[in-house]
């Protein structure tokens, strides 16, 4: 470990690398915790399942791209797939335990990340199953820094997809409903909007961003039925540390995270690059405790 | 119980019956009662490709062994039959399962699992009802400290997947006019047993030759992305990069390798086939170096399939999938056991398994004699080289089809 930080000092264009990777890749995991947080704050729910919806995206693109469809064209396919996927699991499983206790919701959305789990291992096989972009990558600062550009896109898309929600929430009816829903949802039923169908909708969008995330990580790295924790875990850190609905604070709660696991990766080796992560979770929930305790609010 | 032997008289009576118009066919051989083997595979879970890969090599040497009129024991031919359990790719799992085919399926020998994980989990079991088991899917030496006596392995063990790459570079180094001590090694393998057998042995080959170990990290089973690893790699700039952890650690190894252009001279994988690299990335996958236990194209053959080639192509004809090492080492379990059985001229566990370790046989997968610890020391490994968009086996020098490219050419020089 101090050869490796020594290594860093030496070659500070290493650190360079680690903060552009970390970025890059914290914009995905920010797309997915968006997702999440939009779902606990309208419909007081974890999503324990939101890693698989990603695989669900990824999966779509793989199998997209394989019948032809360019993978960026394949991305807007898997959001609509997955939309419709999470407004069926809605209609089935969801909207029994809306506005039920953290723990009923915890425990069907846990339920259900291994049913699907189980049917993507049967459907799809065990298969590691990624998709080549054929972007290559960039040189930057005479090849000390290299950049994929399928990071680089992803990183774009994520972006965009961020701000296409922000205007959404705040120009359409819907975001509207959505927004008086996440605010006091007693309330808005008795000024007339129809919360089981905003609830519907919001999980569909929760479907729509991980469908379009699972795409982009199909491209990044892979997928296989089993990679979906590392995900859910990851946007549950990212919502836990920013807060439920400000994008710009999980944005930044993403950024940061991914350029932690980058420096954990590099300076403990890639063994504790998860362990890590599962450490961090811990010791955010613990300091957002006591600070939550500090102000008499109280982490829910 | 008067009545439960009369049941069985008469049951023995019509298999009797039923066996003698069948023994007709065979003359001079009555058709015995079909000899019974235990398997729990992983048909389903993480390991499920692979699990069923390997039921369906051995599904193929049943088939062909019984088409062949059984095995021949004191007169009798038996055919061959195997129960099957899903282990759903956990070790307690199949622990489970083999205690249940012995105790209460009854069969008389067991053929491994998928994975040195699960073989572990059942190697005891089988050593307490003293059954053999005969496996072609575990490969971590540790397997064989344990002073197991009915545990026998086909192939390689993990230890010796990379050590062809390291010799190979080695030497390749030494004609290019250098010290081999000069080269530098990096070593990026997944943390469990297999990879770390994988680890240690190309370790020790290339201590051996006095190389320099730069780079020596761990990825966790559950990592999805090694790039902070490969950013040491590209800092500390190894020669050769050695990367193994399953299908998973080769498809990020070439991926991520290829996207952060890590420049290695010579880059060594596992799994290659079953991550079916070059199907995914074409020319990033290029100059890679994959060790594999066996290749269609080595000349070894037997009496049951005849060369290696033809047991791919029958294989293809009838699973319309290409013949993995995997499904050819599994079959080749199977046909251990025929010739051991048939030597023993007996089904009794103890004569079966003395005559397994005396076992001296060719096989289409290849030679096969164990120690006494009970892995097979007769047969080596192949290591492949991805030349233009395909495997060409490039050592050890007596099977080798191609000249193996080293140093492989630097990113920006690559089309």
């Amino acid at each position: 470990m101090m050869g490796n930080l020594m290594l860093l000092l030496d070659a500070p264009g290493l650190n360079l690398q680690l903060l552009v990777d970390g970025v890059l890749v914290g914009a995905i995991f920010a797309l997915v915790a968006y997702g999440m947080a939009l779902v606990w704050g309208v419909m007081n729910l974890i999503n324990v399942a939101q890693g698989e919806l990603v695989l669900l995206g990824g999966y779509v693109v793989f199998f997209g791209t394989k019948a032809g469809i360019a993978p960026l064209v394949a991305i807007p396919v898997a959001a609509a797939i997955v939309a419709t996927i999470g407004w069926a699991l809605y209609r089935v499983v969801i909207y029994r335990v809306v506005e039920r206790d953290p723990f009923s919701s915890i425990l069907a959305t846990f339920g259900l990340s291994i049913v699907i789990q189980q049917l993507a291992n049967q459907l799809f096989g065990a298969d590691v199953r990624t998709v080549e972009s054929g972007l290559g990558s960039l040189l930057v600062a005479h090849g000390m820094l290299t950049v994929a550009r399928v990071k680089l896109l992803a990183f774009v898309s994520a972006i965009l997809l961020g701000s296409l929600l922000v205007w959404f929430m705040r120009a359409t009816r819907l975001g509207q409903a959505i927004r008086a829903t996440a605010q006091n949802s007693r309330a808005a039923r008795t000024l007339g909007v129809n919360t089981d169908r905003v609830y519907a909708a919001t999980f569909a969008i929760n479907g729509a961003i991980c469908g379009a995330a699972g795409g982009l990580v199909a491209m990044t790295w892979m997928v296989h039925p089993y990679a979906g924790l590392g995900y859910t875990v990851r946007s549950f850190m990212i919502v836990v540390v920013a807060g439920l609905g400000s994008l710009g604070g999980v944005a930044l709660a993403g950024a940061g995270l991914g350029i932690a696991e980058n420096y954990a990766g590099f300076l403990f080796g890639a063994e504790y690059q998860t362990a890590f992560v599962f450490s961090l979770l811990v010791v955010i929930l613990v300091t957002r405790n006591l600070w939550l305790k500090r102000q008499r609010r109280y982490l829910r | 119980m008067a009545r439960r032997l009369r049941v069985a008289a008469a049951m023995l009576l019509g298999a009797a019956v039923v066996s003698i118009p069948v023994a007709a066919a065979a003359p001079g051989v009555t058709e015995g009662a079909p000899i019974v083997f235990g398997a729990a595979l992983s048909l389903t879970g993480k390991y499920s490709i692979d699990g069923k890969t390997t039921q369906q090599g051995y599904d193929l040497a049943v088939q062909r062994v019984n088409e062949m009129g059984g095995v021949k024991v004191g007169g009798q031919a038996h055919k061959l039959k195997i129960v099957y359990y899903d282990d759903e790719s956990t070790s307690s799992r199949g622990a489970q399962l083999v205690e249940r085919l012995i105790s209460q399926d009854g069969v008389q020998f067991v053929l491994g699992p998928y994975s040195s994980g699960l073989t572990k989990a059942i190697a005891p079991i089988t050593e307490k009802y003293k059954i053999p088991m005969i496996e072609a899917n575990g490969a971590d030496r540790a397997l064989f400290t344990n002073g197991y006596r009915y545990l026998f392995a086909v192939l390689n063990t993990s230890d010796n997947y990379l050590r062809p790459a390291v010799t190979l570079v080695a030497e390749a180094t030494q004609k290019a006019g250098h010290e081999p001590k000069a080269v530098r090694v990096g070593v990026v393998i997944e943390n469990d047993d297999f990879s770390q057998d994988v680890r240690d042995g190309a370790v020790e080959e290339a201590k051996k030759w006095g190389m320099q170990l730069v780079v020596d990290d761990k990825l966790p089973p559950e990592l999805n992305d090694m790039s902070s690893a490969l950013t040491k790699v590209r800092a500390l700039k190894p020669d050769l990069l050695i990367v193994s952890g399953h299908a998973k650690g080769a498809v990020l190894a070439i991926r991520q390798v290829s996207e952060q252009l890590v420049g290695v001279h010579a880059l060594a994988l596992t799994q290659c086939d079953s991550a079916q690299i070059i199907e995914k990335f074409g020319k990033a996958a290029e100059y890679a170096l994959c060790a594999a236990q066996w290749d269609r194209s080595l000349a070894y053959s037997d009496r049951w399939f005849g060369t290696a080639e033809n047991y791919a192509q029958r294989f293809e004809k009838e699973y319309k999938d290409p013949a993995t090492y995997e499904s050819a080492e599994s079959a080749a379990a199977v046909l251990t056991f025929v010739d051991a059985i048939e030597r023993a001229g007996s089904l009794d566990r103890e004569k079966v398994r003395d005559a397994i370790a005396g076992t001296d046989l060719m096989t289409f997968f290849g030679p096969i004699k164990f120690d006494p610890s009970g892995k097979n020391v007769a047969k080596s490994m192949v290591l492949y080289q991805v030349q233009n968009g395909r495997y060409a086996v490039v050592a050890p020098g007596k099977w080798a089809k191609a000249r193996p490219i080293y140093p492989a050419p630097a990113w920006d020089q690559r089309q």
